[in-house]
């Protein structure tokens, strides 16, 4: 598991494209919100949290398709599948390795770009904690959404649409925690709860993604 | 032989589903045109909502059938996992895109309701919320099945999809509770006589759900006699192109 972790790791370094796109496009992001909603320092400060995490959201979709995709089109996929190594822990170091490459960079970055947005105070330890704790979940729920759909020919927005609603309690966890962080006060249930998702999620969703990889490589 | 998992059997399903439907079709259209003509015409209005009260007629009976469509469809996919009976899985397909045309109802008579009663056609209360996300996993749902070419691949993976998707859309309304406080009331009908709407709306909501409930069978029946059809022609045309080339 750890070769696999460290080979696909290598792949996204050396292979250009993976690692900073990510905090690129989340950048780009940022900026187009506030050339959308104005310059307004207020405005923006109660919406920053929120933004942050949509952004994280959408610049976490934006690699998912890459998670399976190089492996099914060369084959090694069925490689992985036949080897001794179950394809749960496959799943999950998949996982692990889009969470480094866009889940880890997005947790430094926020409180940079919380900066722009004009973000209160307390609010930069909340929403980098909140995001800490909040994209494993991403990267676990993108990866059994990329599992449903790698069989199928340009397939990437079939997969935002099947992959936003499964996003749906990890935003509303994770917004409310980095909201309530801001406004200065004690967070401690919300991210209870963020992390009740995390765990679950990495817990159950690797069979379920396995399961999905299995009939789609028969 | 007399179970439940004979009508597994396709021409067995089709056989009782020829027999039956007309009786559905006609059951269904007279406890509708009962139901609302008598809750359109023949109830007074209500205290605080005058004639606006009764679209829940159509309100409330669309948005149980709703929910009932999926957890119908988590059934079937649930079946299909584990006994492979090829009806289960075409019925759990037919029942999707019904199940969003109730959806649409729900949210647009809620709409349409809301607007003199609220002041607004949409507002971001937990219960309409989380009817959005439902139709989203509707949309998801379709559109997976739609994207497949083979038919087995498909219903697997959209099974795997609806039993994943239940547990986060469960999850998703609870968590929208933490979101927002709600506008919308309670429900419409429990076993507690006393929470109940008042009598006099009573017996024709009752008849309005019975004939919503019977249109969502006539449609899942008619979807899934249709498709093993659709199935069975393709496989004989299959069979004829083999013919020729022998």
């Amino acid at each position: 598991m750890g070769a696999l972790v460290s080979r696909d790791l290598k792949l996204a370094v050396r292979a250009g494209g993976g690692f900073g796109l990510g905090v690129a496009f989340f950048l780009i992001l940022v900026s187009m919100v506030s050339f959308g909603v104005g310059p307004q320092g207020d405005l923006l400060s109660r919406i920053s949290t929120g933004m942050l995490w949509v952004g994280a959201i959408l610049s976490c979709l934006l690699s998912l398709d890459r998670i399976f995709a190089l492996d099914w089109e060369d084959g090694s996929l069925e490689l992985l599948a036949t080897s001794p190594l179950p394809l749960e822990l496959v799943v999950l170091a998949k996982a692990l390795v889009h969470w480094l490459t866009t889940g880890l960079p997005l947790v430094f970055a926020s409180p940079i770009f919380g900066a722009l947005l004009n973000l209160e105070g307390p609010g930069y330890i909340a929403i980098a904690f909140s995001l800490l704790v909040g994209t494993p979940a991403l990267s676990m729920i993108g990866a059994f959404g990329a599992a449903l759909t790698v069989g199928i020919k340009r397939g990437g927005l079939l997969l935002s649409l099947l992959v936003l609603p499964f996003y749906v309690p990890t935003l509303i966890f994770g917004a409310l925690m980095a909201r309530t962080g801001a406004n200065g006060s004690d967070y401690t249930s919300y991210l209870l709860l963020l992390s009740g998702i995390t765990c679950g999620t990495i817990a159950l969703l690797p069979f379920a993604a396995a399961a999905v990889l299995k009939i789609n490589l028969r | 032989m007399n179970s439940l998992w004979q009508y597994a059997n396709p021409r067995k399903f089709n056989d009782t589903a020829d027999k039956i439907l007309p009786w559905i079709a006609v059951l269904s259209t007279t406890c509708l045109f009962t139901g609302l003509t008598w809750g359109a015409f023949f109830t007074p209005p209500a205290e605080r909502f005058q004639d606006s009260v009764k679209i829940i007629y159509l309100h409330v009976p669309s948005a149980m059938m709703a929910i009932n469509a999926w957890l119908m469809m988590l059934a079937a996919s649930l079946i299909w996992l584990v006994r492979r009976h090829y009806v289960s899985a075409m019925a759990a397909r037919a029942a999707a895109p019904v199940g969003i045309v109730m959806t649409l109802i729900a949210m647009v008579t809620g709409a349409i309701w809301g607007q003199p009663t609220w002041g607004t056609w949409w507002a971001w209360d937990p219960r309409l919320t989380s009817f959005l996300i439902l139709f989203m996993f509707y949309i998801g749902y379709v559109a997976l099945w739609s994207a497949i070419e083979n038919d087995d691949i498909a219903a697997d993976l959209t099974s795997i999809l609806c039993l994943v998707g239940s547990v986060f859309a469960v999850l998703s309304r609870y968590a929208v509770n933490f979101w927002n406080q709600g506008l919308h009331q309670g429900a419409s009908l429990s076993l507690d006589r006393e929470k109940n709407v008042a009598d006099v709306y009573y017996t024709p909501l009752l008849l309005c759900i019975a004939g919503f409930a019977l249109v969502f069978i006539a449609l899942v029946l008619l979807r899934t006699r249709t498709e093993i059809h659709a199935r069975r022609i393709r496989s004989l045309q299959l069979r004829e192109r083999g013919d020729d080339n022998a």
